[in-house]
This record gives C-alpha cells, sequence and structure tokens, in this order.
C-alpha cells in the first residue's frame, strides 16, 4: 500500500506556500480514511525552513536538497526528484497545489512516471479503486468524479478546498537523496523582478472588487481600487479590462487568468460571461453593479445592483467609510 | 525562425450547450469546436515573432479528424501549414498519451521555438506543455508574459509570472514556451488570411506515421476515467436591488454586514 504525498512549493518569500499547508490538512484527513502513511516531500536550495513549517502540520517530511534551485527555474528540478523519489517507493497519491509551480511539477512528473494526471480537483474521497476525484467542468455546469485506471496518480487541487489547519503534534523532518540523475535541461532565472500592484496576490485574498468593460478605462479603476481599500480586499478584472490594456494581466480572473474563491466578489460593470464565471463563480458571496439587468451576471450573482457603477460605486463608497467612522 | 504553436479545437466555452454522451465524455456534437483560448495568444506570439525575426508559425494539432475546420481559422490567422495527428485510437486519450503523441509528432518538424496556451478550457490541466517538454527534453519556460529570442545568440529569454511580478529566465533554442493571455490579444483573420487559408496544407498523420500505436498511447491506456458527472446545486435566487444609488449602497453593506462580511 502506497503512501499519500504533498509535495510543498515554496511562497514568495522562500517558505512554504499557503496552498501546500492547505493540501496537507487535506492530505491528512485522507491518510485517516484511507489507512495510508502521510508525507510531505520539500526541495529546495535550503529546504530546512519549508520543512519545518510542513511539519506543523503532517507527521513526516523528507527533504531535498538541490542547490541548482537558487539560480533555477524550480518546477523541473523539484520534478525530477519527485519522479525519482517516486520509482523507488511508489506512492499511491501524489497531491501538489493547481497554481503555476503545481502545475508544472504535476507534468514533468507524469512525463517521468507515466502517472495520470487529475486537476483542479475541489475534493477527494477514498474507494475502493483509489483516490476519487471531484473536479468542476464547463464553466461550473457539471461536477465530474474521476478515478485512476491504475488506482494511483498525481492530482492538482485548488485553493482554499480546506483552510490549513495545523496538526495536534509536529511532525519529524528527515533529510533525503533522491537519487535524481538531473537529465532535463535547468532554466537559469536571470533576474527576479518584483512589479508594483502584483504585491496582493488575488487568490489569497478574502475580499476581491473587480472591474470590466462597464468601468471604461484606467481611471474608472481608480474607483474600484478606492472600494478595494475600502472592503481590505483586491483589485480583479475581467479579460475585457485586461486586454484593453486598463489594468495588468496579474489581476485577471477566469478561463484565461485566475481561479478565485474570496469570501466576497464584488463586481462592477462585469456581464460575466462563461469565461468570466469560470474563475469567481465560487466566491462565497457574490455582488454585481450593473446597468443591463439581463447581464448573464444576474443569474448567479446573490445581490445585484441595477445601475450605473459610478453612481452607486461612489455611494457605495460612502456607505463603507461611514460604517467605519 | 521556425515556430510550431500547439493548437486544440475545443468546444466553444461560450456556447453553453454541452452535453454528456452515456459515458459522461462531452457528446462533442452538442457544442462547435473553437480554437483553445490560450492557443490563440501563443499563436499571436508566434506571428509577431516571426514578423519581426522571419520565419514561419507551424501548427501541430492532436484531434479527431473533423479538426481541420478549427485550423483553418488559425491558419487565416497567418500561420504557414498545419501537422493534423488523428487516430481513431486516440479517442479518450489522457493527457499522459496526448504528451507522448505531441511529442513524437515534434521530432518530425525541425523548429527554434515550441509555443503553446498554458491550458485548455476544455480540460484546464496545464499539464500536457511541461509533460511534452519533459518528452523532448526540451527547456520548459512557463507561463510566459513576455518572449525575446536572441537568435544571433541562439537563445531565448522569458518572463515568467511570479508571485510578485516575474522571473527572467533564458534558455538555449529550441525551447518550449507556454504562453499567457499577457502576451498580446490576437488578432482577426483579415479577408484575405481567410481566404489565402483555403489552400494552406494540412498534413494528416495516424499513429503509425509517428511509430505509435494503440496499446501503447490513446483511449486504450488512458490512466484516468470518469465515475459519474453531477449537477452542481445552484447558487439560489438573486436579490435584485432597482432603488436610486444612496439607498442601493445602503442595502447593499447591510446585506454585508448581516453576512458578517465586513
Amino acid at each position: 500500500m502506497g503512501a499519500i504525498w504533498v509535495i510543498a512549493e515554496p511562497s514568495a518569500t522562500g517558505g512554504l506556500a499557503t496552498i501546500s499547508a492547505e493540501i496537507a490538512t487535506l492530505g491528512r484527513s485522507l491518510a485517516a480514511t484511507s489507512g495510508r502513511e502521510l508525507v510531505g516531500i520539500v526541495i529546495a536550495a535550503d529546504p530546512a525552513g519549508a520543512a519545518a513549517e510542513l511539519a506543523a502540520y503532517l507527521p513526516n517530511v523528507r527533504s531535498v536538497a538541490e542547490p541548482a534551485a537558487q539560480g533555477h527555474a524550480w518546477a523541473t528540478l523539484a520534478a525530477q526528484h519527485v519522479a525519482a523519489l517516486a520509482q523507488a517507493d511508489p506512492p499511491d497519491l501524489i497531491l501538489i497545489g493547481a497554481g503555476l509551480d503545481g502545475r508544472d511539477v504535476a507534468g514533468v512528473v507524469s512525463a517521468l512516471t507515466g502517472l495520470g494526471v487529475l486537476a483542479n480537483a475541489v475534493s477527494l474521497s477514498w474507494t475502493d479503486g483509489g483516490p476519487a476525484v471531484e473536479m468542476s467542468i464547463f464553466g461550473g455546469k457539471f461536477v465530474t468524479t474521476c478515478v485512476f485506471t491504475g488506482g494511483r496518480g498525481i492530482v492538482t487541487v485548488r485553493p482554499k478546498v480546506v483552510e490549513a489547519e495545523p496538526a495536534p503534534a509536529g511532525g519529524a523532518v528527515t533529510a533525503v537523496a533522491s537519487g535524481a540523475t538531473l537529465d532535463l535541461p535547468a532554466v537559469p532565472v536571470v533576474d527576479r523582478v518584483s512589479e508594483a500592484g502584483a504585491a496582493v496576490s488575488i487568490e489569497e485574498a478574502r475580499i476581491i472588487v473587480a472591474g470590466g468593460r462597464g468601468v471604461g478605462g484606467p481611471e474608472g479603476f481608480g474607483l474600484v481600487g478606492e472600494l478595494a481599500a475600502a472592503l481590505g480586499g483586491a483589485v480583479g478584472a475581467s479579460r475585457a479590462a485586461v486586454d484593453s490594456g486598463w489594468i495588468p494581466y496579474a489581476q485577471q480572473i477566469g478561463q484565461t487568468g485566475k481561479i478565485v474563491k474570496p469570501q466576497l466578489y464584488l463586481a462592477l460593470g462585469i456581464s460575466g460571461a462563461i469565461q468570466h464565471k469560470v474563475g469567481m463563480q465560487t466566491a462565497g458571496t457574490i455582488v454585481a453593479v450593473n446597468r443591463d439587468p439581463d447581464a448573464p451576471i444576474a443569474e448567479f450573482a446573490d445581490v445585484l445592483v441595477i445601475g450605473d457603477l459610478f453612481e452607486v460605486g461612489p455611494a457605495l463608497l460612502g456607505e463603507l467609510r461611514a460604517r467605519a467612522g | 525562425m521556425r515556430i510550431v504553436v500547439l493548437m486544440k479545437p475545443v468546444p466553444d466555452p461560450a456556447s453553453g450547450g454541452e452535453r454528456l454522451g452515456p459515458d459522461g465524455r462531452l457528446d462533442r456534437n452538442s457544442v462547435p469546436a473553437v480554437v483553445n483560448g490560450n492557443d490563440e495568444y501563443a499563436l499571436e506570439a508566434a506571428l509577431k515573432l516571426v514578423e519581426a525575426h522571419g520565419g514561419e508559425v507551424v501548427l501541430l494539432s492532436m484531434a479527431p479528424a473533423n479538426a481541420p475546420e478549427t485550423m483553418r481559422k488559425a491558419l487565416a490567422m497567418g500561420a504557414a501549414t498545419g501537422v493534423l495527428v488523428t487516430d481513431p485510437a486516440l479517442e479518450g486519450s489522457c493527457a499522459v498519451s496526448t504528451a507522448k503523441v505531441l511529442a513524437a509528432a515534434l521530432t518530425t518538424v525541425e523548429c527554434d521555438l515550441v509555443l503553446a496556451g498554458v491550458d485548455t478550457s476544455d480540460g484546464v490541466g496545464g499539464v500536457v506543455g511541461p509533460a511534452i517538454a519533459t518528452l523532448t527534453g526540451l527547456p520548459l519556460l512557463s507561463y510566459a508574459t513576455v518572449i525575446e529570442p536572441d537568435p544571433g545568440a541562439g537563445t531565448v529569454r522569458v518572463r515568467r509570472i511570479s508571485p510578485t511580478g516575474y522571473d527572467l529566465l533564458e534558455a538555449p533554442m529550441p525551447a518550449l514556451i507556454t504562453c499567457t493571455q499577457a502576451l498580446g490579444e490576437p488578432r482577426y483573420p483579415s479577408l484575405k488570411g481567410i481566404m489565402g487559408a483555403r489552400n494552406k496544407e494540412i498534413v494528416t498523420r495516424s499513429l503509425a506515421d509517428l511509430g505509435l500505436d494503440g496499446a501503447t498511447v490513446g483511449g486504450a491506456v488512458t490512466t484516468t476515467s470518469i465515475l459519474a458527472t453531477a449537477s452542481p446545486p445552484g447558487r439560489g435566487a438573486t436579490r435584485v436591488i432597482r432603488e436610486a444609488p444612496d439607498e442601493a449602497a445602503r442595502q447593499v453593506v447591510a446585506y454585508l454586514a448581516e453576512r458578517k462580511i465586513i
């Protein structure tokens, strides 16, 4: 009987990514129901910090020191170690985040091991045939449950499927060598550049205020930003606003952008086309301001204010500021 | 430069008419096919690169036999030719098989760069690009927002999205780049492009042509299968507020406070 592995991803500051803490928490309940061992895998130039963080969430952490991770793209390096470890001691399930690094790692590990990938899990359970994975498809029209034909595989997990919660007792960290030969080309990172505006990660924001075509231009995003600030949230956007160059791509929500699950999603001048809906439909509460009562967003918003966002927006700001005193 | 763009015909995400067959998989007749959104951005980026550096763009697709209709639209945007890998044995392929087939097809086309969308709107896995890079041994430059080749030096630099901005990556060519929408909005095909696309060549290859067979790739050896499909519960009724802005704002804030969101 193989174990369940959680592959830790690095955060922006080199620690443990939030998604990995969430998946480790999810892994604990899967380990309990399936009677399998749960193992965390950390691969980094200096894995000690992230490994200690991960050990707060699960019983066993294996850490692999990979000096090349310092100046090279992480995913391909990490994936080769994961594949080598999996060759030596095949797990039944490899869990990793459904974000950029996680998807890259899943793809490379899949190619190296032949293991299948089930993507964007919103829920996992264990059946007689192995892990069963629920995901939302076709813009949320269907929820499908999939399994691996061989009973084993790789699952990428959506953010916020569970809330990260440390284990009652901390785990142990063991430094290991994977035996990987690192045959794939390592890609040097020539520079790491911080950009203004990218600081607030919209995937982790509790509240998102998003603007669409109806915002009318970059100036309109001033109002969106003020509302986001008043609510303590982050600014998001639809593809139309990003393609028009009004706001950076990093803020885009939807099919070709980010998938978010905030507690509150306030949509200003967003019609709610399916490509956008895909990215935000699991938000806790959806409030939309739109002039068109027949806009698609009317079908899935919890509250729809019919009106001009340049009138309703400032009124909302006034009301929020008055409330804050 | 010669750039291969991986392109997948997908059910039109805007159609909303998706029906599932008895096997739980999409009934492809229920929805018209379009070029996958992120692949259009990859194609646009490739076209701009050959406009700046010379060369041509070749489309590569693994799809059902009726895919040329969708490929014509991409050819109309400006790609020179297309390669379609199609074989009845490929129906029901998983990501592992898809990557193996496309990797095998890539060995038949000489190129400087391979561009692909970061994911597809139907599968949304984002794993096929990295898997192809692995199988072909090409450097993987993923989540590109800017692509800058230096043909003289034989290298390419890519800005990859990072949590705080971007990482600048560099690799020798050929390399495989997965493309985001930040690369720029795809062009509309011109009338001349549409007319010209009718005469462009689409080469069809079977599994046997690639030295593969249905015992090692395709639907027979899929690594994943569908257990059940259901419609999710709805979100409940929408509360519509039609009052004047001040009153509407008061009601929204009261609603949010009631739910302890603010």
